[in-house]
């Protein structure tokens, strides 16, 4: 069996090392100093007896500013289509951690919402709803607290729900102004005759709108470098925003 | 009904707040501001400067972050609360 | 292979994104695509998150009333450093005085077993006297500073503090041109070099991230911490001064080190923000994250593990073969000379006027792949040259260092010349990788080197001048 992969995507200081740390332990492989996540590291952990190749993806406030790490992170979702993009949120400013969620997203709905220093908002007075929280995002959405601990075995069990597939629901899908809908309805079959499937065309739609330069130069390096691949290959994956 | 008067985040003194009516930029930077919450209608605190006296750190959001006076001169917003005119 | 038509070939991007351009009117879309999102995400923590004081949520803060105050920000700053710096040098000295001591008793029996089984004196000297020696010296003196240096470092990390250096440090970073997350990856330096050169990816502008670059190595790393405590300890704290007076002299003297290497960064990111890479500093956005307590066990455990272990392994790597090859050097003689007190008389006289001698030069150069190995090349330079001292303790360094003329300008200077000399060959190697440059890579060499000669130089001159030496 092939292991999954689980990239794991994260504002800054959101705890998300912390919590890679706790899952892949002293299995993961980075050859390097480097204090706060950087370089992506590599780990491995098990569940259930199966195995999960682990990413660590540079902690960004955004997948849309297109400073170096925010390309990388980006690239990664898009190109590599983990099994599960795992969102660490900080429950104590969630508000402005959401974004980063709501982009991903867009992107991918093979996605499980984590909500780390769950324990820190309690002892600051913050109360999560947590169920309301998944309801609208139509992704699990599960409170932890990775320095304590808490929440572990809950969490994993939703990332194997989502990587096996059992776990498939409709995610969110943010409903932009009329102008907004009307330009994406009208790039969507351009872009899938042109990228292919089994990327998310909605996605790009919105990125090119965006004038989002450095996404097409990845896609453009992509496409050189390799043949479009199989539209069969997108039902596999179960890219879930182009429809 | 008055208009209300617009400061820039930079000229507002320590420990007032704000709410953020105009963001007078463009580009990756206007970008960054907004994910960090530097949305209009939001409201910012203004923290505390640098020991040398820039950049200075605004409360929003439930998170601190800290502006150089280049960027914070750019964002605009009317006093709440306190000294008010 | 069936060729692509136009619409899906990588041309046809291009016609995409200008279509799109088209439906996009310049600009307030964009807007509107983030804040559609933003409303998204209020609306969200509006529905489902409750807060039962909104005050409490402030409360991580305070520690920033002191922290990052007018008057006491820069003391604690300095204060942090020294005891990082004091904590490191009294805790590693009698660990390192234990292990090469340890190693000094265990060298004892190789050489009896050497013996026992008549072997050849040179299987004997490459062996035990070239590749033990030189790697059990790096053990000695590099393992424990690391070992205290690295999670103690982590847990100023993790609490937090060193964003709160980046603001502090700011406005300084802008009046020389660069960005003030350049304090961020400075502070990787002092664990590597190599390694802060890929951390400064966090600066977005191209500009101020190859400021970052060139000027990093002026941050003393890992590898050269042991020279610098080494030589601080031995010439800096003064003859008769013993115990805690002197780990506090060799901590201060160290600060100044560090403090020069600051100064030093801020002229040439000025002297290069005027010249060379002129631009108007681009942005910046520092976020300050809640101090949190660390996991004191799991960041000294992971620290230790990740950091210690790794750049020790490296070090060894580079160690052993570095010490055979000097053994080696200095062991093959042309002309009654070794080839090693050939090629130091080769850089002796050049030497002589930055202050040092041409054993000190030539470890400089052999020591390029890592800087860990400057200081055994050195010694083992200095021991196969006649003056045979038994190292087995590290007072006993100072008598070979001694005996070949050493002065406080020798030591000063060599630290200095280590503090400001070209970055290690990783280091160089990840600058080619990051800038893609191969001018770039080659001047975040030849700019260091510059300083470091033309400031070894001056003191040396003016040393000798005043007649202090």
């Amino acid at each position: 069996m092939t292991p999954y992969t689980v990239a794991f995507a994260g504002n800054p200081n959101t705890g998300k090392s912390t919590l890679f740390n706790l899952l892949t332990g002293m299995r993961q492989h980075t050859g390097n100093w480097a204090g706060k996540t950087v370089i992506t590291a590599e780990g491995e952990f098990t569940h259930n007896n199966r195995l999960y190749r682990a990413i660590d993806l540079p902690g960004t406030y955004s997948l849309y500013s297109n400073s170096a790490d925010e390309e990388a992170a980006r690239d990664y979702i898009i190109f590599e289509q983990p099994d599960v993009t795992l969102v660490v949120l900080d429950a104590t400013s969630l508000e402005r951690n959401l974004n980063l969620a709501l982009q991903v997203l867009e992107i991918t709905g093979r996605a499980v919402v984590c909500i780390n220093l769950i324990d820190e908002a309690h002892k600051l007075g913050i109360e999560i709803n947590l169920e309301a929280i998944s309801a609208r995002l139509g992704v699990p959405v599960v409170a932890i607290s990775a320095r304590n601990k808490i929440g572990i075995e809950a969490l994993l069990d939703q990332i194997e729900r989502v990587a096996s597939g059992t776990y498939t629901a409709e995610p969110l899908h943010i409903a932009y102004n009329e102008e907004i809908e009307r330009g994406i309805a009208q790039l969507l079959p351009m872009v899938e005759q042109t990228v292919g499937r089994s990327y998310p065309a909605r996605w790009i739609a919105l990125r090119l709108l965006d004038g989002d330069e450095s996404l097409m130069a990845s896609l453009q390096n992509r496409m050189n470098s390799q043949t479009i691949p199989d539209p069969k290959e997108a039902v596999r994956h179960g890219v879930t925003a182009c429809h | 009904m008055t208009k209300p008067i617009l400061i820039p985040l930079s000229e507002a003194e320590n420990g007032s707040r704000l709410r953020i009516r105009s963001i007078e930029v463009q580009g990756v930077l206007r970008r960054r501001l907004l994910d960090l919450g530097f949305v209009a209608g939001n409201v910012v605190e203004v923290l505390r400067r640098s020991p040398l006296g820039d950049p200075t750190a605004f409360r929003i959001s439930n998170t601190t972050i800290a502006l150089r006076r280049e960027e914070s001169s750019l964002i605009f917003g009317e006093r709440i609360g306190g000294a008010q005119i | 292979m069936e060729s692509l038509p136009a619409t899906k070939g990588p041309d046809a991007l291009q016609s995409l994104l200008s279509a799109a351009q088209k439906l996009a009117d310049g600009g307030t879309i964009r807007d509107e695509i983030v804040s559609g999102i933003y409303g998204v995400s209020a609306e969200i923590c509006a529905e489902a998150v409750s807060y039962q004081d909104r005050k409490k949520l402030n409360s991580t803060y305070k520690l920033d009333n002191i922290a990052t105050s007018r008057i006491w920000g820069f003391p604690i700053m300095l204060a942090i450093l020294g005891v990082v710096f004091w904590i490191t040098i009294a805790g590693a000295n009698y660990p390192s005085s234990w292990l090469a001591s340890l190693f000094g008793f265990i060298e004892g029996y190789l050489t009896a077993g050497f013996t026992a089984l008549h072997a050849p004196d040179w299987l004997h000297g490459v062996l035990v006297l070239g590749l033990y020696r030189g790697t059990s010296w790096v053990i000695s003196v590099m393992l424990p500073p690391m070992m205290i240096f690295f999670p103690v470092f982590a847990l100023l990390e993790n609490f937090g503090y060193l964003p709160r250096v980046a603001f502090n440090m700011d406005r300084l970073f802008k009046k020389s041109g660069g960005h003030g997350k350049q304090a961020l990856t400075m502070s990787m330096g002092f664990g590597c070099n190599a390694a802060a050169i890929l951390s400064t990816r966090i600066i977005e502008s191209p500009r101020e991230r190859m400021l970052a670059i060139l000027t990093n190595n002026f941050v003393p790393c890992n590898g050269r911490w042991p020279t610098l405590i080494l030589l601080a300890s031995l010439f800096m704290a003064g003859g008769a001064a013993t115990g805690a007076f002197r780990t506090l002299t060799t901590a201060a003297v160290l600060m100044g080190m560090v403090l020069i290497g600051i100064i030093v960064t801020l002229s040439v990111s000025w002297v290069l923000s005027k010249t060379a890479l002129r631009g108007v500093p681009t942005h910046y956005t520092l976020e300050l994250p809640p101090y949190r307590r660390p996991q004191i066990w799991k960041t000294i455990l992971i620290s230790s593990k990740d950091k210690s272990l790794n750049v020790l392994t490296r070090a060894i790597i580079v160690a052993a073969p570095a010490g055979i090859i000097t053994w080696i050097l200095g062991n093959v003689f042309i002309g009654g000379e070794s080839v090693l007190n050939h090629m130091a008389a080769f850089f002796d006289p050049f030497a002589h006027l930055l202050g040092m001698d041409g054993f000190i030069i030539m470890a400089f150069i052999l020591g390029l792949p890592a800087n860990e190995i400057v200081l055994p090349i050195l010694l083992m330079g200095y021991m196969s040259s006649g003056a045979m001292v038994d190292i087995d303790s590290l007072g006993s360094i100072k008598e070979v260092f001694l005996s070949h003329g050493w002065t406080w300008l020798t030591a000063l200077n060599m630290m200095l010349f280590s503090l400001l000399h070209y970055p290690c060959g990783t280091t160089l190697v990840n600058i080619y990788k990051e800038t893609k440059s191969l001018k770039w890579s080659v001047l975040s060499a030849v700019i260091p080197l510059g300083i470091a000669i033309g400031v070894t130089f001056a003191v040396a001159q003016l040393a000798q001048l005043f007649g202090w030496v």
